[in-house]
């Protein structure tokens, strides 16, 4: 089968981020945190080993870039995954079971989405207190409603299916008809809404990076480095720029995975 | 003989009005009974509500259906749940959409032999091939492997032909099962459910709204219409004799491959007509 390109470069991207973020005691040429004054706002391949140059403090851009996708990497793939589980849950429990169920999860989903995500984040981290397992938290806490409001309609959908009422004439249960027949069907749209989710996380701590409200401002971030830029944007663009397009090209390889995967995952399409 | 499914007096209805009107039909052991009627007749209503699955909408509001001296309609969910799948199965309409699309052949054939026989993996994958052979499937191997979007329709109604008599349940429902098939299909699943029917002395109610399949598969008919049974007997003696108006007229609308070339009359309105006002006094 033709394979679909936006599922290999989206993939291949992320994949070569991981290892940066995994070995990133190896490749980065210089330590994240080392500062050299006399070095300071070089520009890019003008000092040598500093291939992207040096910000303010004479520290090394391209190293404090490869760190900073560990703490990317690490919420985007922790959060993701806890919002997808919780949110699929409950999405599977108030489509399928219907009743109550259906009635109570619809009505945390709708109180949910009447308040501004990223101000709901700056506040549940406001709240839970700076760090990375705050950052974490406050994604969970916003984002399962994306998943719980798409696997709702789709279980919803699914429920009505003729399978599943010829699953009934076996006598298979209610729990059992849930995670053996409809979990399957509603696995590919989880999977692609992962996919995008994690390009959502990445951006929110980006944000609560930047405004100082992730993790300790001495661990490089990309949010943070985009801030610290921001100042010197005049004096030294690359150090503004790099992150940016670092931020830009990783939202950009999930949005594409996830794209990529909806069409390769849907069944009419696949047949 | 003993009737295993016996229906008593059962009415249903829904907001819109009433669906079933005090049908009675008892299906006995071994034999295969029809029911027909045109569609919104209640056909498959009375084999959902055998089988306790009617639609949220429609309620039953009076009589009771008899399996082994249980009343099905007020047994607890976990009592009939027993009962399904192992004593009571069902071979549903359309084989295209009964199937779950994401998972394997193999998976769903096994599922109730696992979960419900208790076999092994191992062992149900074996007696799952043994049932893909008994439907005359020749290459049981692959099937087990497959989605069903890579199986044609009558392979799937095969398969879940299989997955009914898997349990040797004592009465299988079938809800039109050859309706969805084309029609050389049609005769080779028909042929087939009658012979394993009778190898296993299986009883049979089988929905249908086409007088040839009742012919050719089954023992005794009914026929219904706007929820009211209006003639009951051996299918023999009302294909050659019906005694009311309303099944005469159902078989002279009826091609009859005997007869090629004769035209073919619609039911009068008159006698619809006619129907509605007995049915509704």
């Amino acid at each position: 089968m033709h394979r679909d390109m936006r599922i290999v470069m989206g993939g291949g991207f992320i994949i070569l981020l991981f290892a940066g973020a995994v070995f990133a005691y190896w490749l980065a040429p210089f330590d994240p945190l080392e500062q050299d004054l006399l070095i300071a706002t070089m520009p890019p391949m003008q000092e040598p080993g500093h291939y992207l140059g040096t910000d303010s403090l004479g520290r090394d851009v391209l190293s404090r870039l490869i760190y900073a996708a560990r703490i990317a990497l690490t919420v985007a793939f922790a959060a993701s995954s806890l919002a997808c589980l919780l949110g699929t849950a409950l999405g599977l429990l108030a489509g399928y079971f219907g009743g109550w169920w259906e009635i109570v999860i619809s009505r945390l989903i709708d109180i949910w989405m009447a308040f501004p995500p990223v101000l709901l984040s700056i506040l549940l981290v406001a709240v839970l207190g700076t760090g990375l397992h705050s950052v974490i938290v406050a994604i969970v806490v916003i984002d399962w409603t994306r998943f719980a409001r798409v696997v709702r309609a789709e279980a919803q959908q699914q429920a009505k299916l003729e399978y599943v009422e010829a699953a009934t004439a076996i006598g298979m249960g209610r729990g059992t008809i849930l995670l053996r027949e409809i979990l399957p069907n509603v696995l590919p749209v989880v999977l692609v809404l992962l996919s995008l989710e994690m390009g959502i996380a990445v951006i929110v701590e980006a944000i609560l990076s930047f405004v100082g409200l992730s993790v300790s401002t001495d661990t490089p971030t990309w949010g943070g480095m985009i801030a610290e830029g921001r100042q010197i944007i005049y004096q030294a663009w690359w150090v503004l720029v790099f992150p940016l397009a670092a931020l830009f090209l990783t939202v950009l390889a999930f949005n594409q995975l996830g794209d990529g995967l909806r069409q390769w995952l849907d069944p009419v399409l696949r047949r | 003989m003993t009737a295993l499914i016996d229906i008593r007096h059962l009415s249903a209805a829904s907001l819109a009005g009433p669906i079933l009107r005090d049908v009675s039909l008892a299906v006995n052991a071994g034999e295969a009974m029809a029911l027909v009627g045109e569609s919104g007749a209640g056909k498959s209503t009375i084999a959902k509500a055998v089988l306790g699955i009617l639609p949220a909408g429609i309620k039953v509001t009076g009589g009771e259906i008899l399996f082994e001296d249980e009343n099905l309609l007020n047994l607890p969910p976990t009592r009939m749940r027993d009962l399904l799948g192992v004593r009571i199965a069902l071979i549903p309409q359309d084989p295209l959409t009964s199937l779950n699309p994401a998972r394997r052949i193999g998976g769903q054939l096994t599922d109730g032999l696992r979960l419900r026989a208790g076999l092994s993996r191992a062992a149900a994958l074996v007696r799952a091939l043994e049932l893909l052979n008994d439907v005359h499937i020749h290459d049981p191997q692959r099937v087990l492997r497959s989605y069903p979007h890579e199986l044609s329709g009558g392979m799937r109604q095969r398969v879940l032909i299989a997955q009914a008599f898997s349990l040797k349940p004592q009465v299988i429902i079938a809800d039109e099962p050859t309706t969805a098939l084309d029609v050389t299909v049609q005769k080779q699943v028909l042929r087939l459910i009658r012979q394993l029917q009778r190898d296993h002395g299986t009883a049979l109610l089988f929905v249908t709204h086409d007088l040839g399949v009742v012919a050719q598969i089954c023992d005794r008919m009914t026929v219904l219409y706007g929820g009211k049974v209006l003639e009951q007997g051996n299918t023999a003696e009302v294909l050659r004799n019906p005694a009311h108006a309303y099944t005469k007229a159902l078989l002279a609308a009826n091609p009859r491959y005997d007869r090629p070339g004769q035209s073919l009359k619609p039911v009068p309105e008159s006698l619809i007509a006619q129907l509605r006002r007995e049915i509704s006094a």
